[in-house]
């Protein structure tokens, strides 16, 4: 198929930046969408032109790297990220507007590209357990309810990929914020620090300017690992436990 | 937001109730409004406690208001640039947050000019409660204005309610249903009772 | 600038496959004595650090996937300074990421008859006997502790209703074993190893450079003692310092392009750590797996895994007849060949990954293949949707049927998945002492990045297990000794002659990359040689198509360097410009992996030459001329390389033909 691309275009952080437009031709339905990016990068780089930069690396769906916005969509129609989109979900003949993730917090490096290195700072300021190496009981010391097992796994399954902020009208990181929150304060292994890491964690997310949540749910709609909308509610009782317990000492 | 909020639903709920006298007839309308300004006596001073649930209620809409002008100024502010391929989010009620807010917020100015002021009333005679409704709704832009109001108090409270649930934390999935249920079932009820003063009135069922 | 010469190769082909054998390379830290002590040995011999000076020790990391995080993370707890590197965005988007099945550990808490000695024997079994006995015991004791450690880290692995840790078996092994979080356990092992990694960024005790890629090794007076890295985003080289330097880089399956390794892994670190005298152990060992998605045509970036518990429930087949085009359900019963179950009716459709790769490529190339191209082999699950309802396939296979779908948009349900083998891991990698030390004092290597214990063939959910046990608890156990015995040194000298001229070349090689200016994209190189290593030194070898290789590969590095283009600058954020570096040092290390091919002249583990099978078409071990491991030093680009032999003894596991049938 033929397909007439319209790309963001941004030389880097500093410089201004433009949707340009583009036209692929021989697209076949079986590509997913980052090798219908290759085959464009390809006819650029023979052009003498500048490739399109854009993040991507497992192409299978769990590094969380790719992070396009496709006609408005973080990781376009459906619900999976970038490189799991195949063009069979698009017709000969579109016109598809392909944007970089846009939030003060995801500054563009290039093109396509942006910095999300502010999730790692939330994860940085308290989205762990204290366990140096060598310093563990034996794995069976603490039996886990298989409830609270299942439901820690659904929230580790977060990617990072931040499609959440990118889908968000306010580009708030709470959805993100929460995956981690849940996943460790729902162990009994992640109880001593159960306080300190949500309001830590928060308190990084709020600093480093994502917007706040208006429960708009955009995120896990967006989220491709299925991350639910009730995951913020869990977090903000677990905020308001931790505020309530710090006050009282 | 979740606290002010649901401290100014739980006023909304009891003054739709109220509302609801105006079709016991004139004279019992105007006893209720009487005895919301002798509510408490002896030990409440005449007007009291109207006047302290009047302090409450501007306490809520101005935490209420700060708080959502400090949180757009921060959602628009998380995305500075937006996206050049626009579409269609979410859903109606969420969408109308911050719009009904203020249409709500510049509603209650006139609401209080209109009815407890009567600065902008066509009837305005103090302790006539009755007449000074009526004479509201007798004119198009009275009736327009509260519509308007009612139908977005619908939307604001049907996500508003949810809402304060997930700030705080008593929602979960299991829950999700029934707390969408009520935020609904809320909505609906507040703007039908509203709704049904203007309407009556237009009717001729309250004249 | 560097003439053309030290680039290519004119005019030397052939003569690569001349090499010399050099002394006998040994590892002088393996302890002796009984073999379940020889780490409780090792560690009291290893000199220790005064605490109060390790701060004052800088280590560098380059990697942080299972291995880098997990070293990074424990050695910034022990007190070391230590700098780590990835050219990922995040430390959390490392390959470790991807690995689905699960982690082996020798617990026996189903007391299935497991010990550390049986997962010890199957894994110098399982490898082929081409891995030190010493190094994989001390694998098997260690993954119990790994266990332990990820669990007090939070990682969500599988539970029973009461409570405790789910096990299952994998991999044909009979105890079961592997400890799993749904089909995503290298997914939670990883951001156990990345939490506890950032909870030490966050302390300040490691020093996190993300997005910067390194380029080459700094030796100094003999000694690793920094590198050379750029900073993917505004194209800087820039040098790093430190008392050690540990690769933690992972593996180097894209050299054949198709591989299920991410885009960007790549092979430049531990290749350049070999051009400045590390030698390169076992290159030829890479690890097909057999259930991978066919490819669906010549755009094809990358290839699919999935995991190889499908085989538990499906069957394998093609049809009967050659050049059969009928779809699958129009073929009837008697007119199909499940191959596996007729030539290995006591495994099955469960013999080990490189025999099911095998069989499958031979029935291929008999003509019987299926799908596009006829590259493709039906996995077929009616008769488990027969036998345990679709509800049970569901919940036990869902999330890859659902995968399998995405990808080729035909369901799995109803008409058989199409797999096909594709490079998934690299057993060969950087030769390391049982201290995890290459042979440049103070450049260790850990995880995929070592050649050290799974010999010529990898058990599955065994990368999981070495990956942590080097991280976690080998090299931090053993640095200490290299440190301890190398009293501090005052800070290399940025201008010191030798750093110099690491940074000019490295600084050389990429303006050269930027200038030739040519009419080929990077791609397109890297795609022919992953065609020519895949035809020739894929799943079968032959003396001729290695020779052939080996031929072909110096014509292309030539042409390379004649007709690459690169656009855009070098002080930029330039996808191209890193594609095109890494390619620089594929062309290399491929032809070391068809030298080494061509020169183990044995069938053993993933490595099958056609000229030493037996008679009915088994690979045959030949254990009097090839029970080494053999290690590679490097002389120059394209010219022979100098074979160190490593002798393997076998104390505890004789060595025996591996049967299947």
């Amino acid at each position: 198929m033929k397909l007439n691309l319209r790309v963001w275009r941004q030389r880097n952080a500093d410089a201004d930046g433009t949707m340009s437009t583009y036209e692929v031709d021989g697209i076949s339905s079986d590509m997913s969408f980052l090798e219908m990016l290759d085959t464009l990068n390809e006819e650029l780089i023979l052009k003498g032109e500048d490739p399109v930069a854009f993040d991507h690396d497992c192409r299978e769906g769990i590094c969380g790297a790719c992070s396009l916005v496709i006609n408005g969509d973080a990781h376009g129609p459906e619900r999976t990220t970038t490189c799991q989109l195949h063009m069979r979900s698009f017709r000969d003949g579109d016109t598809i507007d392909i944007e970089p993730w846009r939030a003060s917090a995801f500054p563009v490096v290039k093109d396509l590209v942006v910095d999300r290195s502010a999730f790692d700072r939330i994860i940085q300021a308290g989205g762990y357990v204290s366990a140096p190496t060598g310093s563990a009981p034996e794995a069976h010391a603490t039996p886990v309810p298989k409830a609270d097992a299942d439901s820690a796994f659904e929230h580790a399954e977060c990617i990072g990929c931040g499609a959440c902020v990118a889908a968000c009208p306010n580009g708030s990181a709470m959805l993100f914020t929460s995956a981690k929150v849940n996943h460790l304060n729902v162990l009994p292994q992640g109880g001593p620090e159960r306080e300190t890491r949500v309001l830590d964690m928060v308190g990084q997310m709020d600093a480093e300017g994502f917007g706040g949540c208006t429960l708009t749910g955009e995120c896990a709609t967006a989220c491709p690992k299925g991350i639910p909308l009730p995951s913020i509610t869990a977090m903000n009782k677990e905020w308001l436990r931790a505020n309530r317990k710090v006050s009282r000492g | 937001m979740a606290v002010s909020g649901l401290v100014m639903l739980l006023y909304l709920v009891v003054h739709m109730l109220g509302n609801l006298k105006i079709f016991f007839g004139t004279d019992e309308f105007n006893g209720y409004a009487h005895w919301l300004r002798t509510v408490g006596e002896p030990f409440m001073h005449y007007e009291w406690t109207l006047w302290l649930v009047r302090i409450v209620l501007v306490l809520a809409v101005v935490a209420h208001a700060v708080s959502a002008y400090q949180l757009s100024r921060r959602d628009i502010k998380a995305r500075p640039t937006k996206y050049v391929h626009k579409r269609k989010r979410a859903s109606y009620a969420t969408r109308t947050m911050r719009w009904g807010g203020i249409i709500l917020g510049l509603f209650i100015v006139w609401h209080l000019l209109d009815l407890t002021t009567l600065t902008v009333n066509e009837h305005a005679v103090h302790g006539e409660a009755y007449q000074n409704v009526v004479a509201t709704f007798s004119t198009w832009y009275g009736n327009v204005i509260y519509l308007v109001a009612t139908v977005a108090l619908g939307f604001h409270v049907r996500h508003g309610f949810w809402s304060a649930a997930q700030t705080l934390g008593v929602g979960s999935a299991a829950r999700d249903r029934a707390l969408k249920t009520v935020a609904g079932g809320l909505a609906l009820l507040l703007t039908l009772g509203f709704v049904s003063v203007p309407v009556a009135v237009m009717t001729g069922v309250v004249s | 600038m560097k003439t053309p010469d030290s680039y290519g190769s004119s005019g030397s082909y052939g003569s690569y496959a001349d090499y010399a054998t050099g002394e006998p390379v040994v590892d002088a830290k393996a302890p002796t004595g009984p073999i379940a002590e020889r780490w409780d040995t090792r560690r009291f011999e290893a000199k220790l650090v005064n605490p109060a000076n390790r701060r004052k020790h800088t280590v560098i990391v380059v990697g942080t996937g299972l291995a880098g995080g997990s070293a990074g993370a424990t050695l910034a707890e022990q007190g070391y300074h230590v700098v780590q590197f990835c050219y990922q965005d995040s430390p959390r988007r490392a390959h470790s990421i991807a690995a689905q099945g699960g982690i082996n550990a020798a617990k026996n808490y189903r007391n299935d008859g497991d010990s550390v000695h049986r997962l010890f024997y199957d894994t110098v079994k399982g490898g082929d006997f081409r891995a030190r006995e010493s190094n994989v015991h001390r694998l098997a004791q260690i993954s119990v502790e790994i266990i332990d450690q990820c669990v007090a880290q939070g990682v969500p692995f599988a539970r029973e209703y009461g409570g405790l840790l789910d096990t299952r078996s994998f991999g044909g092994v009979q105890v079961s074993r592997t400890f799993y979080a749904r089909g995503q356990t290298g997914q939670q092992l990883l951001l156990g190893a990345y939490q506890a990694l950032s909870r030490q960024i966050a302390a300040g005790n490691v020093e996190l450079h993300p997005r910067t890629e390194m380029l080459d090794v700094i030796v100094v007076d003999g000694r690793a003692r920094g590198i050379v890295a750029r900073d993917l985003i505004t194209g800087k080289i820039e040098t790093y310092f430190a008392d050690a330097v540990v690769l933690a880089s992972g593996g180097y399956g894209n050299v054949f392009y198709l591989s299920t390794n991410a885009m960007n892994s790549n092979a430049t670190a531990v290749w350049r750590a070999h051009r400045r005298g590390a030698y390169f152990a076992n290159p030829c060992f890479t690890q097909i797996h057999p259930t991978c998605i066919p490819r669906t045509g010549d755009h094809q970036s990358k290839l699919t895994l999935m995991s190889e518990s499908l085989r538990n429930d499906g069957r394998i087949w093609v049809p009967k007849a050659k050049d059969d085009d009928r779809p699958a359900h129009k073929i009837p019963e008697d007119e199909r060949d499940y191959y596996l179950e007729r030539i290995y009716p006591s495994f099955g459709n469960l013999v080990p990954r490189d025999i099911a790769s095998r069989a499958a490529k031979n029935v291929c190339d008999e003509g019987r293949g299926v799908g596009p191209g006829g590259q493709g082999v039906y996995l077929d699950f009616a008769d488990a949707i027969k036998r345990m309802g679709r509800k049970a396939v569901e919940a036990k296979y869902g999330n890859l049927f659902d995968m399998y779908q995405r990808i080729t948009d035909e369901d799995p349900y109803q008409v058989p998945m199409r797999i096909y083998p594709a490079v998934h891991y690299t057993m060969g990698g950087l030769w390391v002492d049982y201290d995890l030390q290459t042979t440049v004092p103070g450049l260790f290597a850990v995880g995929e990045a070592n050649f050290s214990d799974h010999g010529a063939n990898r058990l599955g959910a065994s990368a999981l297990m070495q990956g942590l046990a080097d991280g976690y608890f080998v090299l931090p156990s053993t640095i200490n000794d290299y440190l301890a015995r190398n009293p501090l040194e005052s800070e290399v000298d940025a201008q010191h002659p030798v750093v110099r001229e690491v940074l000019e070349e490295t600084e050389d090689r990429l303006a050269r990359l930027l200038a030739v200016d040519g009419d080929r994209t990077p791609d397109s190189f890297h795609r022919e040689l992953g065609e020519v290593m895949w035809e020739f030194c894929g799943m079968a070898r032959t003396e001729e198509g290695l020779r052939k290789a080996l031929d072909r590969i110096p014509q292309i590095r030539d042409e390379f360097w004649r007709r690459i283009k690169v656009p855009g600058v070098g002080e930029e954020f330039n996808q191209s410009l890193e594609k095109a570096n890494r390619i620089v040092d594929y062309l290399e290390l491929a032809e070391l992996m068809c030298l080494d091919a061509l020169h183990r002249a044995e069938s053993c583990g993933g490595h099958f030459r056609e000229e030493s099978q037996t008679a009915d078409g088994e690979a045959e071990r030949r254990d009097e001329e090839f029970s080494y491991a053999a290690a590679w030093e490097f002389t120059g680009t394209g010219a022979a390389p100098t074979l160190h032999k490593e002798d393997l003894v076998f104390e505890y596991v004789h060595p025996t033909q591996r049967s299947y049938a």
